[in-house]
């Protein structure tokens, strides 16, 4: 996936300047930065939704699944009935052998008859991801696939994300936990006001905050201390 | 689009509370309002005190009429409620167990009496009423109105007649009757003949002014025959003849009929499109599926349909419902089914454009009946019931919703006199493009993330 210079304006306010981002495949790529850097615009242009103003994307809109931060699911349907529905919406020869597929791929098929608005946040993630998934994307978007999880649910995310990286999909997601940005994603992309500030391995993030932040002791602390000298270095 | 419509019938289904009070509660308003409009309002319940004396007789022209044909004809147009005497009508009034209290004093029939006579009085009743209410008061005066109308009309007739009576004595003779006594009165006609038969007997220079007198029997006697009819007219003299020049109006049961299925189909389909469009936002299903797997336009078209579908079901089983307290004519069933199914589709337009204004729910519920109750009820104010400038202001704004030309058409389909409804069907199809062209526009505005 290559995006190339995305501009994204709302009115008078520049959302996106210039941002650039390209992914291999199996690739675990996360996109961290303050509130209102552009996160969920870049993802949202990415996934197709949003149009940019300039700029271009080169990935099929086909081979993208979106995850979106708020799970997009019916409430008042069942896991497999939401399931279903979206391999149905897909154009899947087979939506039940799909939807089967996805309930043991989420470990939710146990709980197929349940009505989604009665599961905890956790698994309601789940099948939303599992749904994002049903299009068998080659790039794979989460926007802030943890909020609301506790420590436990979150894990078992983790692991179903790096199992479909280790796959071959090409995952690329948001989110405010630095700690979770540096131990699952590969890569770092560092927004802030709309504007592409890092892209790299944590490590990388570290030396350039230990050389170019001139800030050693913050680089050997835990990694969000170094995030935010970093941030703190270039301006914001 | 089927999966769409199938998900959308499986959510009503899961909402039983919901998808009762989405049928349950239109046709509950319907058939109230269709009641309403078509019934009579029902007698009033009036307190009755006859302080009349019961040998009273009302005595016109030397006809008699007891007292208490009186209580019954009062009786027959409201419902008489006996008191014992005015401060239990008074009580009654004032706690609005009755609607007003009339009361016939005791010399009442006297006065009546009198009218025909030389010394006429002024015949009175008392009538209490409680004007706390504004509307109760304003119905109060009509009805006692329209009561002492009638009952001024009686007496005037019976009056006039026997003003007649006396004329037709006068004209052509006959028998007074008075204190039990009966006198015979001449006439004209026959004095005339009397004068006519003296004339060969008198002296010539005589005969002149006998025929003068004779002239004068005659002329008086054609005058005071066209005086007759007049006095009649007395009674009554403004007679009212309707003619319809405008429109031609249902009866009031079909009328009641088309209002009670026009405003479930509002509320079936305005509620239903508005807040399935809402929910596909409120459960953030609208950025998954509009980005890729469903147009904006075919997402719309799918609500439409889920709109007329519903709305088309429930419209018809009302009218089998209502069918059964009135004679429907079934062989205008095709004429009902494109009006209900065509209103249908101008109503869930408009119901997907508000549904494609806010986010929530609860707000699109809220502002889909803060749009539809007023604008139907608008729709029902007939011209000539407000000022002229004010019902052209409501014209404009129940033309703008499809509510009045879905009421138009299921009017026209339900009864065979009435207008056509290939006008009303071509302003819902406008109606329908139109709000169907705003929903995907406001739709366009919330695709941004």
């Amino acid at each position: 996936m290559r995006a190339r210079a995305l501009v994204k304006r709302y009115g008078g306010r520049e959302a996106l300047r210039g941002v650039s981002l390209s992914a291999d495949a199996g690739e675990l790529v996360a996109v961290i930065g303050p509130n209102g850097a552009g996160k969920t615009t870049l993802l949202s242009i990415l996934a197709g939704i949003l149009e940019p103003d300039a700029g271009t994307v080169d990935v099929e809109a086909g081979e993208v699944g979106w995850v979106p931060q708020q799970a997009g699911l019916y409430r008042r349907l069942t896991v497999e009935e939401n399931l279903l529905l979206f391999a149905r919406l897909e154009g899947h020869e087979d939506p039940r052998g799909s939807a089967e597929q996805m309930l043991e791929l989420c470990g939710l098929a146990e709980r197929r008859g349940e009505v989604v608005g009665r599961l905890s946040g956790g698994n309601q993630q789940r099948i939303n991801i599992a749904i994002g998934l049903l299009s068998r994307p080659r790039v794979l978007l989460l926007d802030e696939p943890s909020v609301g999880l506790d420590p436990r649910q979150r894990a078992r995310l983790w692991e179903f994300v790096s199992a479909l990286a280790d796959g071959g999909t090409t995952v690329v997601f948001s989110t405010h936990d630095i700690q979770e940005a540096e131990r699952y994603g590969g890569r770092l992309l560092v927004l802030a006001d709309g504007e592409s500030l890092f892209d790299g391995p944590a490590e990388e993030l570290r030396g350039a905050v230990r050389r170019e932040a001139q800030a050693p002791e913050a680089a050997e602390r835990d990694f969000e201390t170094a995030f935010v000298a970093y941030l703190h270095h270039r301006g914001h | 689009m089927r999966w769409l419509l199938l998900k959308d019938l499986q959510i009503l289904r899961r909402s039983p509370l919901q998808a009762a009070l989405l049928v349950a509660y239109p046709i509950l308003i319907a058939v109230l309002v269709g009641f309403a409009i078509s019934r009579d309002p029902g007698e009033p319940r009036v307190a009755f005190l006859n302080e009349v004396p019961a040998d009273s007789r009302i005595s016109v022209g030397g006809e008699q009429l007891p007292s208490s044909n009186v209580n019954a004809r009062i009786c027959r147009k409201v419902e008489c409620v006996d008191v014992a005497d005015r401060e239990e009508a008074e009580a009654r009034v004032s706690s609005g167990d009755v609607l007003a209290a009339l009361i016939l004093p005791a010399n009442l029939v006297d006065q009546i009496n009198s009218l025909s006579t030389l010394t006429p009085g002024v015949p009175e009743v008392e009538v209490l009423v409680n004007e706390e209410d504004p509307v109760k008061a304003g119905l109060v005066s009509d009805r006692i109105d329209a009561l002492l109308a009638q009952a001024n009309l009686l007496l005037a007739r019976r009056i006039a007649r026997e003003g007649s009576r006396y004329l037709e004595l006068v004209i052509d003779g006959g028998k007074l009757s008075l204190i039990g006594q009966e006198f015979p009165i001449l006439g004209l006609r026959a004095s005339a003949r009397i004068l006519a038969a003296l004339e060969p007997a008198l002296e010539p220079s005589l005969r002149p002014a006998l025929r003068q007198v004779t002239k004068f029997a005659g002329e008086a006697r054609e005058n005071l025959d066209v005086a007759g009819p007049l006095l009649d007219r007395l009674a009554q003299p403004i007679r009212v003849e309707k003619v319809a020049v405008g429109g031609s109006a249902p009866p009031l049961e079909i009328f009641a009929i088309a209002v009670a299925a026009t405003l479930t189909l509002a509320f079936v389909t305005v509620l239903l499109v508005a807040g399935s469009l809402a929910l596909e936002r409120e459960e953030n299903a609208f950025p998954r599926l509009a980005g890729r797997l469903v147009s904006p336009t075919a997402l719309l078209g799918e609500k439409v349909l889920l709109g007329v579908a519903v709305g088309f079901a429930v419209t018809l089983l009302l009218l089998g419902g209502l069918a059964i307290f009135v004679p429907l004519q079934w062989d205008r069933i095709g004429l009902w089914l494109v009006a209900i199914l065509v209103g249908a589709g101008a109503l869930s337009a408009a119901g997907a454009a508000l549904g494609a204004v806010a986010r929530e729910v609860r707000a699109v519920s809220l502002l889909a009946f803060m749009v539809t109750l007023p604008i139907a009820f608008l729709s029902l104010v007939p011209s000539g019931a407000v000022g002229a400038t004010l019902y052209d202001a409501i014209r404009i704004v129940t033309a703008l919703f499809p509510f009045k030309p879905a009421l138009q058409a299921i009017t026209g389909a339900l009864d065979s006199a009435g207008d056509g409804i290939g006008l009303p069907l071509v302003h819902l199809a406008a109606l329908a493009v139109v709000y169907g062209a705003i929903a995907r526009l406001a739709l366009r505005r919330f695709s941004a993330v």
